[in-house]
């Protein structure tokens, strides 16, 4: 299978015989940074076409169809007029404060998509604590949302602030917990490594039934931190206009935006990579020709169809299910989920050693 | 080329994407003032008081909880990735662990600390 790693080693050897070797790192900094940001924009607008052609279809009609064919260039065009939109400033704000929060949220969503292994080769940070990495960066998003609406000084902003806080929290430690699981399977917290074990297995299968509970409580978790669905309770918009970001507008709401569409997308490959192989293609042990022909599929294939694959489960759940209270909202995390998740942690080290 | 040095190239990124983005956006955006512009969004009538103001104590009940649920997950981070090594004394000493917590849960939720009034 084709590594990505032949292509940055080429990039590195090229730069390094044209310039010194600090220059050429400056250079190989200013690429990573360039293609982190071009990858995070596509894949938001992307997945904002998508969610608005998925939420057409599921309601018997057609989405976006005016821009481009298909409505391919909708989201475009919506970026670019979001841009031209007035910055409101509202008098009794905390300014400062007010334009930290849309800062928080997307570093906190940016870390994280740079820690994601999308394909053979192609992850830009891999820290040997990858999972503890991403939970800790990922969190830095609730400081934002936070921010953002204590700043407002408006009482939507607050409420929705302050839900989405409970909320927030209350799921981080299931989706903890469920990621942990699978780091007692494999014994490792770097991504990669986490990866390279699944070559033959993915851990989903790999792991019995304690794997599975974990992948499902960790997509219900992962739904309710990116604020969505039937969880969308900090944004319910017939109580609360829109939660937090009632009080932005232009490109500042285009960021809380922006965000939550790539946590989406964050969660869908985070549960990809740990539980469904990242990019590693699927293998059934004993059948070499059928393994020898899923090779052939290039790695960020595998990677993106699986990942898809995720968000539009998540895509799907959010237009079917009514919206939760508050209550009902935290009680399935502190009387359902986490109680479950500590039994299904034991069971899968119970499984382990056995 | 170390994982640190990369984490912060993709920490500038993001500054860079927020602040380029704010600075074109003020560039184009047009800009007018009006005093109720700078009013807040509420439901039309002139908000009143501020509202930085005290809020319900059942956030914070549950802010508590978890904190002590997450620095269980911090704690048993580590655990997870030894497991394989500690075997079976590890998970019993981890059981009663996990034990003490539960029972936590259980007199939070008995004392009425999870029930949203």
């Amino acid at each position: 299978m084709w590594s990505f790693s032949e292509l940055t080693e080429w990039i590195d050897a090229t730069l390094r015989s044209l310039m010194g070797d600090g220059w050429a790192l400056f250079v190989e900094f200013v690429l990573i940074g360039v293609a982190v940001l071009v990858a995070y924009a596509v894949l938001a607008l992307i997945l904002i076409w998508v969610e608005r052609k998925v939420c057409g279809f599921f309601q018997c009609r057609l989405g976006p169809n005016r821009v481009g064919k298909w409505g391919i260039f909708q989201s475009v065009a919506d970026m670019i007029k979001i841009l031209l939109k007035e910055l409101i400033r509202i008098n009794r704000s905390d300014k400062v404060l007010f334009r930290m929060a849309s800062f928080f949220v997307i570093i906190g969503s940016i870390c994280t998509f740079a820690a994601i292994p999308f394909a053979k080769g192609l992850q830009a940070i891999d820290f040997n604590v990858g999972v503890f990495y991403v939970l800790a960066v990922s969190s830095l998003g609730v400081v934002g949302i936070l921010l953002a609406g204590w700043s407002s000084n408006s009482k939507y902003s607050m409420i929705g602030a302050m839900r989405s806080g409970a909320q927030l929290i209350s799921y981080e430690i299931s989706s903890g917990l469920s990621l942990m699981a699978i780091v007692v399977l494999s014994g490792s917290m770097q991504l990669s490594e986490i990866v390279a074990q699944q070559a033959d297995t993915w851990f989903i299968f790999k792991g019995h039934i304690p794997a599975f509970i974990a992948f499902v409580i960790y997509l219900i978790a992962g739904h309710a931190e990116t604020n969505r669905g039937p969880f969308d309770m900090p944004e319910a918009e017939s109580e609360l206009t829109s939660g937090y970001h009632t009080e932005y507008s232009g490109i500042q709401f285009g960021f809380f935006y922006l965000a939550e569409y790539l946590n989406m997308f964050i969660i869908a490959a985070v549960a990809t990579t740990m539980f469904l192989g990242g990019w590693q293609p699927l293998h059934i042990a004993g059948w070499d020709g059928f393994n020898a022909v899923m090779d052939y599929i290039p790695s960020f294939v595998w990677f993106f169809g699986k990942t898809f694959f995720c968000v539009f489960l998540a895509l799907w759940v959010r237009w079917t299910f009514p919206r939760l209270r508050i209550d009902q909202l935290l009680n399935l995390e502190w009387k359902v989920l986490m109680p479950i998740c500590l039994v299904n942690l034991i069971l899968m080290a119970i499984v382990v050693i056995l | 080329m170390t994982n640190s040095a990369v984490f912060l190239v993709v920490l500038i990124t993001a500054f860079v994407l927020v602040g380029a983005a704010l600075l074109i956006a003020m560039w184009l955006a047009p800009r007018s003032t009006n005093p109720l512009k700078g009013e807040v969004y509420e439901c039309g009538i002139p908000t009143r008081g501020t509202s930085w103001m005290q809020f319900r104590v059942g956030y914070y009940l549950f802010a508590i909880l978890y904190l002590v649920f997450d620095v269980e997950t911090v704690l048993l981070f580590p655990w997870a990735t030894v497991m394989r090594q500690m075997g079976t004394d590890g998970l019993i000493c981890v059981l009663f662990f996990v034990i003490i917590l539960a029972l936590g849960l259980a007199y939070a939720w008995r004392k009425g600390a999870l029930k949203w009034k």
